[in-house]
């Protein structure tokens, strides 16, 4: 699934790295506690989480997701993006919940981790 | 190669500084990827743990041909019981630290799971220091 696909399904934007829009993304992980997230061992997966901070960024960067998808509205601040950037990340935010947009690209094709 | 680092207990707008530097540092030094997260993940864990538990902290890395060494060593309250804090989902973590998404009782479980080898020693009301060490070969 390319990221533009994720962005389009949740009705969301790409609002950082809309150049990479064309990247192909094929596990998700959906989780507000960051420590549930350094436990995944897999890499380049698609972080959904409706916890937006400057920890959210780090956290992605330790676990080596590239790829993050903010849920139910939540914003990136300038501080965070520029974070993201640092770390070659993308960053993608829906207006829907992190249950219905992890149901609505898990349906779509998205794999979960485990 | 030595790094070392200060940490300040409570800014939590630069917790995890540290371990960026180092996992920056050890792809520099074409370390694998895989090695590579479980150190980097193991030191985030212990840097947020100074973050929200102590008062300030010196983290050291040590990196050698044959394993990678981190010693965070804290002032601040120690931990009473150590066997209670590596249960999975004991926490005194303060709601600020479960507003950034952690404080659920997992840090110490998951650095336990990415060490080779892991101590605590900690003395109440003085301090807390972590050894973790994860080989680079098999």
């Amino acid at each position: 699934m390319t990221l533009q696909e994720v962005a389009q399904f949740v009705e969301g934007e790409i609002v950082f790295g809309a150049e990479r829009a064309q990247e192909c993304v094929e596990y998700g992980f959906a989780s507000d506690l960051m420590s549930d997230v350094l436990t995944q061992k897999c890499s380049n997966f698609l972080l959904i989480t409706g916890l937006a901070n400057i920890q959210t960024i780090r956290t992605a960067e330790m676990s080596d997701a590239q790829y993050i998808l903010f849920a139910r509205n939540k914003k990136a601040t300038p501080e965070m993006l520029k974070l993201a950037g640092d770390n070659d990340m993308v960053i993608i935010q829906s207006p829907f919940s992190m249950f219905r947009t992890a149901g609505i690209l898990y349906a779509a094709g998205l794999k979960p981790v485990y | 190669m030595q790094l070392t680092f200060h940490v300040q207990g409570g800014d939590f707008t630069r917790a995890g500084d540290a371990s960026s530097q180092v996992k920056k540092t050890l792809k520099l030094l074409n370390i694998a990827p895989a090695i590579t997260k479980r150190v980097v993940v193991a030191l985030y864990e212990a840097e947020v743990n100074i973050v929200a538990h102590a008062y300030r902290g010196v983290i050291t890395v040590d990196i050698d041909p044959v394993r990678i060494v981190l010693r965070l060593e804290d002032e601040g309250p120690g931990i009473p019981d150590i066997e209670q804090a590596m249960q999975r989902g004991f926490s005194t973590a303060s709601p600020e630290v479960r507003e950034m998404g952690f404080g659920a009782g997992m840090g110490l479980p998951n650095i336990l799971e990415n060490a080779d080898r892991f101590h605590i020693d900690s003395v109440v009301g003085k301090g807390t220091t972590l050894s973790i060490s994860v080989n680079l070969q098999a």
